[in-house]
């Protein structure tokens, strides 16, 4: 860019290349101006909750947008849930409420996503690897198995398991809600990590077995180390996904083992939403993965694109 | 149970091993005795449940541990049985058995449940009752509303593969900070649906104060009411899990771009194709095997929609905005009927899997004609 902007005007006329330039610059700045607006769409409502959260009612009727410029940023929200710097000290109700929520979805997604991982990636190494038979079905047939329960909508399994949850007394617990949700995200990480162990050379296991490793020594001594980017990437996946779930959540808890989501959702349905402290509550609930999103994309995206491109 | 074809090597080293036979033996007692005390522990329970022989169990959980123990036993078992071979079958084993648990059963027995009138919050308890859901299934307005409902949302997927497509072909232009702009656009698929539908649902399209409502009015729409009218009402819906769900395939789209052979493009330039004629001529039917994966992994989500419509609409205006699972969850909600609703969700899983097997079908056979 820097080069053609020195280029002589009239050398550049002469040539028509004043042309292409102006050509060239008005795509940059369509490129640009698309750019900016799509980042304002995707961070927009971002914004407007974080600063909702410290306004006041008066800021909110009147639209203003700017912290310190329209309005004076204010505790107001994050004292209704506790979290206030100068309510931080004291007991408190909501938060303890909140903090409960939040345990329960940190042990239920980070539960959930361990579990999937680590069956995972083991079935995913096996169809990888060895070749299977079991009646009819081969490793193509067992991979569609397994695959195929990524269409399973929630709504098929949520009433059985209300029933079978009840007759195990699993209903209202987090180890009830960790299995389903190891269930849900399974088909992803075996899709994931299986296009990882795909790439990881055959000659890597042959060696490994000359040396005298059965074919778990293998496994765990040789291949999963080279494999951790996507176990990373399958793990990060699971635990956005889990911890975002709400169906199973809103319908299999009540009061001991609700996560955020539902929280998050039933202070909605009250009457007169309290703006200030339903958009604390929010951006409690999502800071989490934003932080993940940002410091993490390259692992969100490794596993994203997993298998897409060959 | 998976076995592993052992090879032709290894059979020999097994036979050779004169405690194989004695293993092999073990092996098939082991899996045979645990087979038998699952068999007993599940007859017990029923007796129990029943009331045949009160044992005072409190729930099922004994069949639960039954069920792990004897999936321990099965892969020692096998280990024993065909050693290596076996040793191989344990990679896929744990998965496989905990799908079966989770989603096989599961499955089958809401497929009990389907046919029966059962009202959790009554005492009547479960009453087998044929066909009635099935007929009552037909006559329900409500639920074939819903169905149309998601055939407007899954075609609204190619407007989001659209602009999905416009934001890699950004990306992957010559740009600074491409990093910057790429964790920035794939931010809204890290918040959970239910926050967004607060954020931008209930308080962003807020009829009073919300900013989008304001901007609305700006432009000259004087009742911005995103939640009254049909399908103002259902394109709100769509651009809420399209904000949310477009990075996902934005990202894949990227990636496909990212993989194409640079030659061609150049070579394109080179021959003197406009930007235009080498998009469509080029870029898009290199990108066709990518864009089906998209296109198809986003369908099978948003068959699921739910938590948004749940939350922010109920489901209104009239049903305007319903979907298949949320009309479920509101029928279990309201009248506790799981019978039915089960009914409800299995027909919809017979469409959905009837459905993806001819989507799959016709793009396999595109694809084939076009290469």
């Amino acid at each position: 860019m820097a080069a053609e902007a020195t280029l002589p005007a009239e050398f550049a006329e002469e040539t028509g290349a004043g042309f292409r330039h102006t050509r060239y610059a008005l795509g940059r700045i369509a490129i640009y101006t698309a750019l900016v607006f799509w980042a304002f769409i995707s961070l927009f409502p971002v914004y407007w909750t974080i600063t909702t959260s410290m306004k006041v009612a008066k800021d909110v009727q009147l639209g203003h947008l700017v912290p310190f410029v329209d309005f004076q940023p204010n505790w107001l929200g994050w004292r209704s849930l506790g979290l206030s710097p100068d309510t931080l000290g004291n007991v408190s109700t909501v938060r303890d409420e909140f903090m409960q929520r939040f345990l329960n979805s940190v042990t239920t997604a980070v539960g959930a996503s361990i579990l999937a991982v680590l069956i995972g990636a083991l079935a995913a190494y096996g169809l990888s690897r060895f070749q299977y038979k079991f009646l009819w079905m081969r490793n193509k047939d067992i991979s569609f198995f397994f695959l195929s329960q990524l269409i399973l909508p929630p709504v098929v399994l949520a009433l059985p398991f209300l029933v079978l949850y009840r007759e195990l007394a699993l209903l209202d617990t987090s180890l009830g809600l960790t299995l389903l949700y190891t269930l849900t995200v399974l088909p992803i990480v075996i899709w994931i990590m299986k296009d990882q162990f795909d790439t990881i050379p055959t000659e890597l296991d042959e060696a490994a077995q000359v040396d005298g490793l059965g074919s778990w020594g293998t496994f765990f001594r040789i291949i999963l180390p080279m494999a951790l980017p996507g176990m990373v990437a399958a793990f990060i996946l699971s635990l956005i996904l889990c911890w975002n779930e709400y169906f199973f959540a809103a319908l299999l808890t009540s009061t001991n083992a609700k996560t955020l989501p539902v929280m998050v959702a039933s202070q909605t349905g009250s009457q007169g939403i309290n703006w200030w402290s339903m958009a604390a509550l929010s951006t409690a609930a999502i800071a989490p993965l934003v932080v993940v999103g940002i410091f993490l994309e390259r692992y969100i995206i490794k596993g994203l694109t997993a298998g897409a491109v060959k | 149970m998976p076995q592993a074809e052992p090879l032709l090597g290894e059979r020999f080293i097994e036979i050779g091993d004169p405690g194989a036979a004695a293993r092999r033996r073990a092996g098939i007692a082991l899996i045979w005795l645990a087979s038998i005390g699952l068999g007993m522990v599940i007859l017990l329970q029923a007796l129990d449940a029943t009331g045949l022989l009160p044992l005072g169990l409190r729930d099922w959980r004994p069949t639960l541990y039954a069920y792990v123990l004897w999936a321990v036993a099965l892969g020692y078992g096998m280990v024993l049985i065909r050693g290596e071979a076996g040793r191989r079958a344990l990679f896929i084993l744990p998965a496989a058995l905990f799908t079966v648990a989770m989603a096989i059963f599961p499955t089958l027995f809401g497929l009990s449940i389907a046919f029966t009138d059962w009202n959790l919050a009554s005492f009547a308890g479960q009453r087998f009752n044929g066909f009635d859901n099935l007929v009552q299934l037909f006559r329900d307005p409500f639920y074939w509303n819903a169905l149309a409902n998601m055939v407007y949302y899954v075609l609204m997927v190619l407007v989001e593969y659209a602009i999905a497509f416009g934001l890699a072909l950004l990306l992957n232009a010559e740009i600074r900070a491409r990093k910057f702009w790429r964790v920035t656009f794939l931010i809204p698929l890290m918040l959970s649906p239910v926050a967004v539908s607060w954020m931008v649902g209930k308080s962003m399209m807020e009829y009073r104060f919300g900013p989008a409502s304001r901007f609305a009015r700006w432009l000259g729409w004087d009742t911005p009411t995103f939640f009254s009218d049909p399908w103002i009402a259902k394109l709100s819906i769509e651009a809420m899990d399209a904000w949310v769900s477009i990075p996902f395939m934005m990202i894949l789209l990227l990636a496909g771009l990212q993989a194409l052979p640079k030659e061609v493009q150049e070579a394109a330039k080179v021959d003197g194709a406009s930007a235009w004629q080498s998009f469509w001529k080029i870029t898009f039917p290199l990108m066709l095997p990518v864009s089906i994966t998209a296109i198809v992994l986003r369908i099978i989500f948003k068959l699921k929609l739910a938590d948004i419509v749940i939350n922010v609409t109920s489901g209104g205006p009239g049903g305007a905005t319903d979907t298949v699972s949320s009309f479920i969850y509101r029928e279990y909600r309201d009248r506790s009927n799981v019978g039915y609703g089960t009914m409800l969700a299995m027909f919809y899983l017979v469409l959905i899997v009837v459905f993806i097997t001819l989507l799959l079908n016709f793009v396999s056979k595109r694809m084939q004609r076009m290469t």
